[in-house]
């Protein structure tokens, strides 16, 4: 018998009679504004948010937090022209000294400012935490009010790995004091498109 | 209204004032009152140390003296629940009846007998300790832990007592460190307990300290007592029935 | 002082010897519970979702058979490669064996309460496998050669003044420095260079998705990802019961894992691996150890639910005061109360017994394990199997024998009365525990007995 058979009999023997799958786990968020919500919980996990009207809006605000700033990437073709580097690489170390990466999120949860990225946005799956500071768009109109929303709307294994995203990195195991930037980014701004 | 009396063994031998407060009150609100003269313990000393197995002749016992009556009362939330969880005896029927019949004090004031009004003084600043057993075992208050609306038992009789100023402290029900043989047995953890829950009680500025469960209080008075303080404890009954 | 070697009670008097540090280590973690409250308040839905996960667990224990067969089918499918492993060296001989087929000997880890558990650490080291611990609570206790003392916030019982003089010692930080900005920013540096240069990690797992043959593991620090994104080989580690059947369950254990844990919405980094980098190897190592044992034991198989949010630890007044060390066993505080004794049950028979059974780990847990009901009924089986020392059964029985009998009650009530009346002393010395911080009761005259027979009768 090898190992797996054995823990698998084992299990088999020991687990209790089947009982069944609750019928309710999803549940009905209602936020009167998603943006204001999503808003409000990303400034509170040390995250900003700035709704904008377009990409010219959201390229003036970059070149005013981060001016002069090189090892720029993008994978939005609006603002490309931001970039001087690609994240597009086949070694994830080549990465190392990426100062800014600007990427997009398919779906946003308003009940805690997470973002649903994978790797139809992502040339590499370290790009949003290699980077020193990260930036994401979104478009309000993908909001959506929970997490069973969003599993609702995603499908998790559609690529390889994907991640949900909530504010920029982050420790407290120092004496519960809160320091961002841990290992990940430094800084994470979303732009809310309309 | 048959009510029988179960008064726990250590209130019967060190605080007969508690057990005599608990007869008149039930009397004051109009229970026939008996008061089974061969009890003795619920036998919880033993089945929180383990020994469950044990308990076989006071439970036995305890079938013996509360057989038949319509309600069993007790001024503790410790004992009751233990009866309520764990009797078990070769007359199975009887120590079921028993385990729903039997209730804790201040619930059976509030739930089965009702009681709106109260001729009870007691002006003083009086802070509640929520004692484990009777909160989160009997439910006898909200607890801050759920996200559930807020209720007292306790407490709604002690709104009912003249001149009764109720403290709310900072941590409404954290456990005082009693827990059976555990005051003994981890007495470091159980007396650093106590003392953190007298301490919120004297930042409110209590004169007394008051609780369901005189275990309880019987700790938190020891440590009162060694720190010199004025504070006093008084169970629940005493202040029901306290007249100026 | 190591804690370590101590039952939990004499653990704990070694603690409470710095009583301010007893406040600090209160305050500290009473405050998380307070954080967590927070969270919960602003889900109407907050008691609904605990029942739909907690309902969601049982049926993974009652399924966990055709569950693990099913993710492990999904997962080959999806390019990751499955193992089995019976116990701990089972486990960390696998591990090490991928380290070696590697053809490396150092490898970066986030954290994994499961190797804790297994004591990976000291196996890999013993075999010459260098390991970093990436996770910086764990980084901290790592240097230290402490073992981690809470599941979530693993350095918790350390003051920055302690971490200052640590990373002084190991990174070369100034010496007196007790920024935690800078202390971080300090690990940040070391453990990027680690990240960049290891070529194999290793994380644990937080849910195993059975329908789809991923895993999800969730970071603050973004750890865990950039481990595994770096390295040739991602190995992940996980006890057979992080299972759970589909993605859309994902949505109740998210939303109750990192409120229940700090009070946060959710974890910044909530990552779902699904299959491997091209050219890379992704594994996972499901683990027994145990919980199959655990799992034919019906008064305490729910402790399998447990998601390791830590909750229980953070309300647990015992553990705030007695720190995570006195547990001496990889998991602390409540839960690990009742995980251990499974593991070992003489090593850990003290275990269950460092509590009060006050009822709050139960109603603070997000899948609605029984804690404080599976901590007393551990202390009947282990007093039962002969596990508590010869005195204290000897006590008991005398206890019993006069407690059953009505009149050595009594008389015994007497003695015992007359003795706090007239020879206190007897009770008050340095043998008595309860006399050490607390005086003994004054005793009445008479028992209420005595005064219902002389005053009711009459």
């Amino acid at each position: 018998m090898t190992t797996r058979e054995k823990i698998l009999a084992n299990i088999k023997a020991n687990q209790p009679d089947l009982r069944p799958l609750p019928e309710q786990f999803t549940f009905v968020s209602t936020f009167p504004d998603l943006t204001k919500q999503f808003i409000d919980v990303l400034t509170f996990v040390g995250g900003r948010a700035l709704v904008v009207p377009d990409y010219a809006a959201i390229r003036s605000d970059l070149e005013t937090q981060y001016p002069n700033l090189t090892s720029v990437a993008t994978t939005i073709p609006e603002l490309a022209d931001l970039a001087d580097r690609t994240m597009v690489v086949s070694d994830p170390h080549e990465l190392a000294d990426l100062n800014l990466a600007i990427i997009e999120g398919p779906v946003a949860v308003a009940e805690n400012a997470a973002i649903w990225v994978d790797e139809t946005q992502l040339p590499q799956r370290v790009a949003p935490m290699i980077t020193q500071y990260l930036v994401i768009v979104i478009r309000q109109s993908t909001l959506v009010p929970n997490m069973h929303d969003a599993y609702k709307r995603l499908k998790v294994d559609t690529t390889g790995f994907g991640t949900f995203i909530c504010g920029p990195s982050k420790t407290a195991d120092i004496e519960q004091s809160l320091v961002i930037g841990a290992h990940g980014a430094r800084s994470l701004t979303v732009y809310l498109l309309p | 209204m048959k009510v029988g009396l179960f008064i726990p063994c250590y209130i019967d031998q060190f605080y007969t004032k508690v057990a005599i407060a608990t007869l008149k009150l039930l009397q004051n609100v109009g229970c026939q009152v008996d008061y089974p003269l061969q009890q003795t313990c619920c036998g919880q000393p033993m089945a929180n140390s383990g020994y469950e197995h044990l308990t076989g002749g006071c439970n036995e016992n305890f079938v013996r003296n509360f057989a038949g009556y319509d309600y069993i009362v007790s001024p503790s939330g410790s004992c009751t629940l233990h009866i309520k969880h764990h009797l078990h005896a070769s007359n199975e029927s009887e120590a079921s009846a028993i385990r729903s019949r039997i209730y804790e004090l201040t619930e059976f004031l509030t739930d089965v007998v009702k009681v709106s009004s109260l001729k009870a003084t007691f002006p003083y600043r009086v802070g509640l300790h929520q004692s484990c057993h009777g909160q989160r075992g009997l439910h006898l208050s909200q607890m801050s832990e759920l996200m559930a609306p807020p209720f007292s038992k306790p407490a709604q009789l002690l709104n009912l007592v003249d001149g009764l100023d109720l403290v709310q402290l900072d941590r409404r029900d954290e456990c005082c460190g009693f827990g059976g043989t555990f005051c003994v047995t981890e007495e470091a953890v159980s007396a650093k307990m106590g003392k953190d829950r007298v301490a919120d009680h004297l930042r409110h500025g209590v004169n007394y300290i008051t609780g369901v469960d005189v275990s309880c209080l019987m700790h938190l008075e020891g440590i009162l007592k060694r720190a010199n303080s004025a504070v006093q404890v008084k169970h629940i009954a005493e202040i029901l029935t306290a007249t100026v | 002082m190591n804690q370590l070697n101590l039952d939990h009670a004499s653990a704990a008097v070694e603690f409470n010897k710095d009583e301010p540090r007893v406040d600090w280590h209160d305050e500290t973690l009473w405050f998380v519970r307070t954080k967590r409250d927070r969270a919960a308040a602003q889900l109407p839905e907050w008691e609904q979702l605990r029942e739909a996960a907690s309902q969601i667990k049982n049926h993974v224990l009652s399924n966990m058979h055709d569950l693990l067969a099913q993710f492990e089918e999904n997962a080959k499918r999806n390019g990751i490669t499955v193992h089995w492993a019976e116990n701990a060296d089972e486990h960390n001989a696998i591990i090490h064996k991928l380290i070696q087929d590697a053809g490396v000997t150092r490898m970066v880890k986030s954290k994994s309460m499961l190797t804790e558990e297994c004591h990976l650490n000291d196996y890999l080291t013993r075999h010459g496998i260098d390991v970093i611990d990436s996770d910086l609570g764990e980084r901290i206790v790592q240097m230290r050669k402490e073992p981690p003392s809470h599941i979530v916030l693993p350095a918790i019982h350390l003051k920055k003044s302690d971490v200052g003089e640590t990373f002084h010692e190991h990174l070369g930080t100034e010496k007196g420095a007790t920024d935690p900005q800078y202390l971080t920013e300090a690990a940040r540096q070391h453990l990027r260079d680690t990240f960049l240069t290891r070529k194999v990690a290793l994380t644990g797992v937080n849910f195993a998705i059975a329908e789809t043959g991923g895993f999800v593991v969730c970071t603050n620090e973004g750890n865990a990802d950039m481990g595994a994104h770096l390295a040739d080989v991602h190995i992940a580690a996980m006890g057979f019961e992080k299972i759970i059947p589909r993605a859309e369950h994902l949505g109740v254990f998210l939303r109750l894992l990192a409120r229940s844990a700090t009070g946060q919405p959710i974890t910044t980094f909530s990552s779902h691996f699904h299959r491997p980098r091209p050219g890379q190897q992704m594994h996972i190592v499901i683990v027994d150890n145990g919980r199959s044992r655990q799992l034919g034991r019906p008064d305490f198989r729910n402790s399998l639910k447990c998601i390791r949010c830590a909750a229980c630890l953070n309300t647990c007044p015992v553990y705030r005061r007695s720190g995570g060390h006195s547990y001496h066993s990889a998991i602390a505080g409540p839960i690990g109360s009742i995980l251990a004794p499974n593991l070992d049950m003489k090593l850990n028979a003290d275990l269950p017994f460092a509590s009060t059974l006050c009822g709050s780990c139960s109603n603070v847990c997000p899948v609605k394990i029984d804690i404080h009901d599976q901590l007393y009924k551990w202390r009947q089986v282990l007093m039962k199997e002969g596990y508590g020392p010869g005195s204290k059964t000897a006590a008991m029985k005398a206890m019993a024998t006069v407690l059953e009998s009505p009149g050595l009650y009594r008389m015994a009530g007497k003695i015992g009365r007359g003795v706090l009346r007239f020879t206190p002393v007897l009770a008050e010395n340095r043998f008595n525990p309860w006399y050490n911080q607390r005086e003994m009761p004054e005793p009445p005259a008479e028992s209420f007995r005595d005064w219902y027979i002389n005053n009711k009768k009459a």
